[in-house]
């Protein structure tokens, strides 16, 4: 299974590549949202997209909803630490198959592989 | 007396991390972060926390800059604040930086009502906040580097010779 890291922080982007690594994943990490779009029209694609919510140049509803126009049928997760419901909610909307709390865990990643399992 | 003193840094180390939890300055998932290190990325949690307070110090720099020249009530600032905060905020719970993180919570309440006394009294106490869990740490890095040198002096890898038949 592939991953991809979304965020803007260096040390989220270390700490979220080496714990899906460390799940099994093959794992790649871009710092916006715009960089996670463009990877995807170059024709990479991941089974999973670990995506931010804030983040500068394009952020992560952003992105989401391009990437879903674009007809990409990843599951893209997002992360946040945001607490601002109405943002949370659009994010969502966006097209996320589920938002997480970041930082994120082991447990929190077990328990979202099984549920896209049952899926 | 080798063994003893990897067996007294371990305790000291052990020592350290407890008061670090017990004071509230690290949480449990700084043993996240321990456990994302291993044989293919031996020096993983020092190498994070280390790029941890590159990115800090970076934010910290901006914070203070934004602060001291803003004008009351001018909204762009305060935005660029709560950018910066965000990063700090998610870097720190990444770590297990329990307190800093806190303190960035407040921050970010005051930057977010336009408060710029509270958020000056917010940036001294992250700063204060920040030095002490980055003085803490690197004492523990210390330990931990004494601990891996004793270690290796008392089992030190043995070269094998060279078979010679006549």
């Amino acid at each position: 299974m592939s991953a991809l890291v979304v965020d803007d922080d260096k040390v989220v982007r270390r700490m979220h590549g080496k714990l899906l690594t460390q799940l099994g994943f093959e794992t790649n990490a871009v710092e916006n949202g715009q960089e996670a779009v463009d990877l995807f029209t170059s024709g990479e694609s991941y089974d999973f997209v670990f995506m931010d919510m804030e983040m500068p140049i394009m952020d992560g509803t952003e992105a989401t909803q391009k990437l879903r126009e674009m007809g990409v049928k990843s599951t893209i997760v997002g992360v946040t630490s945001c607490n601002q419901e109405a943002e949370k909610q659009a994010f969502v909307e966006a097209g996320l198959y589920a938002c997480l709390e970041k930082p994120l865990t082991r447990d929190a990643i077990s328990s979202l592989l099984e549920q896209v399992a049952k899926k | 007396m080798l063994g003893l003193s990897v067996d007294r840094l371990r305790g000291d180390m052990n020592r350290l991390l407890a008061l670090l939890f017990h004071q509230g300055v690290l949480d449990e998932q700084f043993l996240q972060l321990q456990q994302l290190q291993d044989e293919s990325s031996p020096n993983f949690v020092s190498e994070v926390v280390n790029i941890y307070f590159h990115e800090s110090e970076k934010l910290l720099r901006n914070l203070r800059a934004l602060l001291y020249v803003l004008v009351d009530r001018e909204f762009s600032e305060y935005k660029k604040m709560g950018i910066h905060l965000n990063q700090l905020m998610g870097s720190s719970s990444s770590i297990g930086a329990k307190r800093v993180r806190n303190v960035c919570v407040a921050f970010r309440s005051a930057s977010d009502q336009n408060n710029r006394a509270g958020c000056i009294r917010s940036l001294e106490l992250l700063e204060y906040e920040y030095c002490y869990l980055k003085n803490k740490l690197h004492e523990l890095f210390q330990i931990e580097q004494q601990r891996s040198l004793a270690a290796a002096v008392r089992y030190p890898v043995l070269q094998q010779r060279p078979n010679h038949h006549t």
